[in-house]
């Protein structure tokens, strides 16, 4: 071409151009050169190529570029590069990221010489394939002769595995299927649906059938206390171990006495089982039959009281009696400082003559029937006395001059303490006991009263009764010469007691001679005071609940009479027409008491109210020649307890008008305690101190 | 001796005065002892067995601490008092107004 001619000459021109004249020829002069010389090579025939080699007579065009020599010899190199001349060397882009315009480092350097575009397409695009449709409805009636000796050949040979006919009519088909409208194309080379048909096998079923496992239904309920009562048991299993971990030798003797009772309970017969739910079923069944007792006991105020002025009545409550106690005296009431509504009864026999054996029972105001307790006993009960802070300790004074302590904890009827013979029992009947504060050594320990003169005080010393002379009542001053002139002390008989509720160590003694001593427990021998209080025995004699100089005595002499221990005269003296067989202080009030008498009836006094007479005078026996031997009064409830001589224990309860509380004036505030109760006997007490003279009736 | 006592005891509800009859179930409701025929002991016990529980179960589920002491149904003809126990329940059946 003459364009690479003309370079390759004008290189070979300037490598050769050291000797001769030195053309630094631009391309158009090169061109115009070779032009020249093609011009001239054509006219030239023969030794042309040796000739434009050679140098000959240069032909300067009119155009061309003036240089000197020195420029003429100066070598221009020209370098031959890929980069096209044409291409832009500095496109400047906006770069955000710098905010500047930054050049390009690569330019395209393509140039395109000459560009084409053919129509060729490739038989598997869509146009073809449009095309190839399009040819195909054309070629159809050409190529089904093909296709169905095609298929004739693929079924004659169906189970032939050749891979090379397979691939054969494999591309045949899919050849053929081409051809007609759109089938589903498949992989052409592998594919190939075969069918067969294999013998099945037989089927065969066996069974056996095994013993079920023996069933059995559980249900249970899951409740709130269900659970309570698992962790109940759980607990008490670990204390149970802990237990057993702690000190076992020492706790064994405990244990084993402890799991005595608890195996007896547990070896006994099913029925003993039933014993608290037949208990509490028998009050209920009580409870039934008496049911109008309960409702007039809880709720009963005699409303009938406020038309009466001062007098109050007494209503028949519960009557208790036992079978075996029948004709047996009660010889002593008391209740228990605990359990409310719990009361003793001791049975015996006043009739010096008629001495058999005695009861201590114990009933509850919630079963009139039957009693709680039963002790029979060999010598007659004469007294007892339970204890305040121990309600299971009874301490009981008898006929024959012994005292005993009973445990109504432990079971059986034999009292847990017993005095005999040798330790210092009395020989004559005890008249009372009482239970006293525990000594230093925290023993219990109770007083008791006898005939024979002696005040004793026993404590309860681990098994054993531990007695101690306290005083001997002697017949003041009387001290009778005897036939050596020994001096003879007549021993007095003592009756009663009661000891002061404040200071411990005072108490009162009433004697056979009707004569009241004061005693002091530190005083052995000698009486602190002595009061010419009564013609006969004194029955009883009692410091008022409430007021601490004040007590009340009761005797055979008919009369009832209330003392100022500080003066030697009494305060009041009421003649009751009949011998008074007990007198008790109310618990709720400081004026007011009540007597029983042997002709049957209950004499209530209240001395704010009446200083002269009864407030309430009432026959509480149905048979006519009873004589009521002991009264008490309920620490809590309304009620009194009357027992006579026929072995019956009457409760009562009382109207409105006899559990007076002093009037609060208007405006004030209601004053209560004990300290009211004490001003309202003070007040009495000192209306008739200065006189000094005895209000008979 | 406990069960002599006990012994008593029932013996003495049954005497009392308006006492019909006294059934002790134990704790599945099957009746142990009976004063009544059979036929009203059987359908007492199972009846009243099932009352008790469903009344503890009430008692208990409110405050697991308590427990039922006794049950009493009064009907116009009679009262039936239910004490339940650990194992075993005692049924008796009163004529109050007799």
């Amino acid at each position: 071409m003459p364009l690479k001619a003309g370079t390759q000459k004008s290189k070979q021109v300037s490598s050769q151009a050291a000797s001769q004249s030195v053309k630094a020829p631009p391309p158009k002069q090169a061109k115009a050169a070779s032009k020249k010389k093609d011009d001239d090579d054509t006219t030239e025939m023969g030794d042309g190529t040796e000739e434009w080699m050679q140098g000959k007579t240069l032909f300067k065009p009119s155009d061309q570029l003036e240089l000197t020599e020195v420029e003429l010899k100066e070598e221009i190199t020209r370098i031959l590069t890929a980069n096209n001349p044409h291409a832009p060397q500095n496109i400047v882009r906006y770069s955000f990221k710098e905010r500047a315009y930054k050049p390009i480092s690569n330019v395209d350097q393509l140039a395109i010489h000459f560009s084409l575009d053919g129509n060729m397409l490739h038989k598997d695009s869509d146009e073809a394939r449009r095309q190839a449709a399009k040819m195909g409805i054309s070629e159809r009636t050409t190529t089904t002769e093909t296709s169905t000796g095609e298929t004739e050949e693929r079924t004659e040979a169906p189970a032939s595995m050749e891979e090379a006919g397979e691939v054969e009519e494999g591309g045949r088909g899919g050849d053929s299927r081409k051809g007609k409208s759109e089938q589903k194309i498949t992989n052409q080379f592998n594919f190939s649906e075969r069918a067969s048909q294999t013998l099945n096998n037989p089927l065969k079923e066996r069974e056996s059938q095994t013993e079920p496992p023996p069933r059995a239904n559980f249900s249970a309920s899951a409740n709130q206390w269900e659970i309570y009562d698992s962790y109940v048991d759980d607990l008490a299993k670990q204390e149970r171990n802990k237990e057993k971990q702690k000190a076992p030798p020492t706790k064994k003797e405990d244990d084993k006495s402890k799991k005595k009772i608890t195996s007896i309970e547990t070896q006994s017969d099913d029925i003993s089982k039933v014993a608290k739910s037949s208990k509490i079923i028998e009050r209920m069944v009580n409870q039934n039959t008496f049911d109008d007792i309960a409702q007039d006991f809880k709720y009963f105020q005699d409303a009938s009281d406020e038309f009466r002025e001062q007098d109050g009545t007494l209503l028949p409550l519960w009557k208790f009696q036992y079978d075996k106690a029948k004709r047996l005296a009660v010889t002593a009431l008391c209740w228990s400082q605990t359990y409310k509504d719990m009361y003793a009864v001791g049975h015996g026999s006043y009739d010096f003559t008629k001495q058999s054996r005695g009861m201590l029972l114990f009933y509850t105001l919630k079963n009139s029937t039957f009693p709680e307790f039963i002790f029979p006993t060999n010598s007659g009960v004469m007294c007892l006395d339970i204890h305040k802070v121990h309600p299971y300790l009874v301490a009981v004074g008898f006929y024959d001059g012994c005292v005993a302590v009973y445990n109504l904890k432990e079971g059986g009827v034999q009292p847990a303490f017993k005095s005999t013979a040798k330790c210092g029992k009395h020989t004559d009947p005890v008249w009372q006991v009482k239970w006293q504060k525990d000594d230093m050594d925290n023993n219990q320990n109770f007083f008791s009263v006898s005939s024979d003169g002696r005040v004793v005080s026993w404590t309860l010393v681990k098994n054993e009764l531990v007695y101690t002379d306290i005083i001997k009542l002697s017949v003041d001053g009387a001290l009778m010469d005897g036939p050596e002139g020994m001096q003879l002390h007549t021993t007095a008989c003592g009756t009663s007691f009661d000891f002061h509720k404040q200071t411990d160590y005072l108490f009162l003694v009433g004697t056979e001679e009707g004569k009241i001593h004061k005693c002091s427990k530190a005083y052995s021998s000698q009486f602190l005071e002595t009061y010419q209080a009564h013609n006969m025995a004194v029955d009883a004699v009692r410091w008022n609940h409430f007021h601490p100089k004040v007590f009340i005595s009761c005797s055979s002499d008919w009369t009832v009479k209330i003392w100022d221990h500080t003066i030697k005269t009494p305060m009041f003296t009421f003649d009751l027409n009949a011998a008074v067989g007990d007198v008790a202080w109310a618990p709720y009030s400081s004026t007011v008491f009540a007597a029983v008498t042997t002709d049957g009836k209950v004499h209530v006094f209240d001395l704010s109210v009446n200083k002269y007479e009864a407030i309430c005078e009432q026959l509480v026996v149905a048979k006519k020649k009873t004589k009521l031997t002991h009264i008490e009064f309920n620490p809590v409830h309304p009620i009194i307890i009357v027992g006579d001589d026929r072995g019956y224990v009457t409760s009562l309860k009382l109207s409105p008008n006899l559990r007076r509380q002093p009037k609060e004036k208007k405006g004030q505030e209601v004053p209560k305690g004990p300290e009211v109760e004490v001003a309202k006997m003070e007040k009495l007490l000192n209306l008739l101190r200065e006189p000094e003279s005895l209000d008979k009736k | 001796s406990f069960q002599s006592e006990v012994e008593e005891t029932l013996k003495r509800i049954q005497s009392h005065k308006g006492v019909i009859g006294t059934i002790v179930v134990n704790a599945e409701g099957i009746p142990i002892r009976t004063t009544l025929d059979n036929s009203t002991t059987v359908q007492y016990a199972g009846l009243l067995h099932q009352l008790t529980m469903k009344a503890r179960s009430t008692v208990r589920d409110i405050d697991p601490q308590n427990d039922l002491t006794f049950l009493r149904v009064r009907s116009k003809k009679h009262e039936i008092m239910v004490a339940p126990d650990k194992e075993y329940l005692l049924i008796v059946i009163q004529n109050p107004s007799e």
